[in-house]
């Protein structure tokens, strides 16, 4: 079972209160962008196994959006954190580090600001 | 006017705890700048109560206020008080970017009482009803089953359970289905 702390309410959620949201710190292409960069926003998806990082919604509880970092393989939790930052925070990365070091997911990466 | 009733008007069910319709509730659904000093004052003369700390509830004589998020509270106030309340409340925020809505029609409010209270709750709830866990002037947004509710535990170990008015038959039958008098478990 999956567990987050909520960074809203400090509520200890467990799956069914929750809604998952897919992948976290997507960039939106819309309208000028290319046809390969609409793609690509529409169906390419990062599939690691390892670090990941998700958007979950606190649906049964106080209904905020909210990003969470996680290993797809062991279903350990690195943390939660706030909504209203398109990158993953630095003290979520550190704390990554700390438990993964090397890790990487995207454009982010282990010693990389 | 027609006569208002609360969802089950009055219904009681009696098993390892007990199940009340808990009558007619005024509610208040209060979004803003819960630092704000004009919403801290307009809650206060609302209920008599102060805005609760973060997962809690504030009990005062004639009312109540219980943190829903960072940005929304729910006030309780007299039934009968429920409209003029919410103009009130309106009128001392005004300027301010907030909004407060009387949603008393749209809720159904239960009483849960008795030894198995924390136990029936924990059936139907995933959440930590331990003693330790749960203490009184706790206030949770959850889900009862299927459905969401939210419910707080008062000091004499009853729990008030507030949900959508639409869905109050299901829990009140849900609650009496987990309260009845040979399901009893015991882990709390
Ligand atoms: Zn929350």
């Amino acid at each position: 079972m999956l567990i987050l702390e909520c960074p809203y309410c400090g509520v200890k959620a467990e799956e069914t209160e929750l809604a998952a949201g897919g992948e976290a710190h997507l960039k939106r292409f819309g309208p000028g962008s290319s046809d390969d960069e609409f793609h690509d926003y529409l169906f390419m998806r990062e599939n690691p196994k390892g670090v990941h990082f998700e958007r979950w919604r606190h649906a049964n509880g106080c209904g905020k959006w909210f990003h969470a970092a996680r290993c797809t393989m062991t279903l350990e939790v690195f943390g939660t954190y706030t909504a209203q930052t398109s990158v993953p925070t630095q003290e979520i990365q550190d704390k990554i580090a700390a438990k993964r070091p090397g890790w990487t997911w995207r454009e982010f990466a282990d010693g990389k600001k | 006017m027609s006569k208002a009733v609360s969802v089950l008007n009055g219904a009681q069910y009696t098993g390892i705890a007990k199940v009340e319709d808990a009558g007619l509730q005024g509610m208040i659904t209060l979004r803003g700048d819960l630092g704000s000093k004009a919403l801290k004052a307009a809650v206060k003369a609302a209920t008599g109560a102060e805005v609760p700390a973060q997962g809690s509830v504030n009990v005062a004589k004639n009312g109540a206020v219980a943190w829903m998020s960072t940005d929304e509270l729910l006030l309780l106030v007299p039934y009968e008080d429920a409209v003029a309340k919410t103009a009130e409340v309106a009128e001392a925020l005004k300027g301010e970017h907030a909004l407060a809505v009387n949603v008393s029609d749209a809720r159904a409010f239960f009483r849960l009482s008795g030894e198995g209270a924390r136990e029936v709750l924990g059936k139907v709830s995933p959440v930590d009803f331990d003693a330790a866990a749960f203490v009184p002037g706790q206030f949770r947004r959850s889900r009862l089953a299927q459905v969401a509710g939210a419910f707080w535990l008062n000091e004499d170990g009853s729990f008030y359970i507030v949900c959508f008015r639409s869905v109050g038959e299901y829990v009140f039958k849900l609650l009496s289905t987990a309260a009845h008098p040979q399901s009893k478990v015991g882990v709390y």
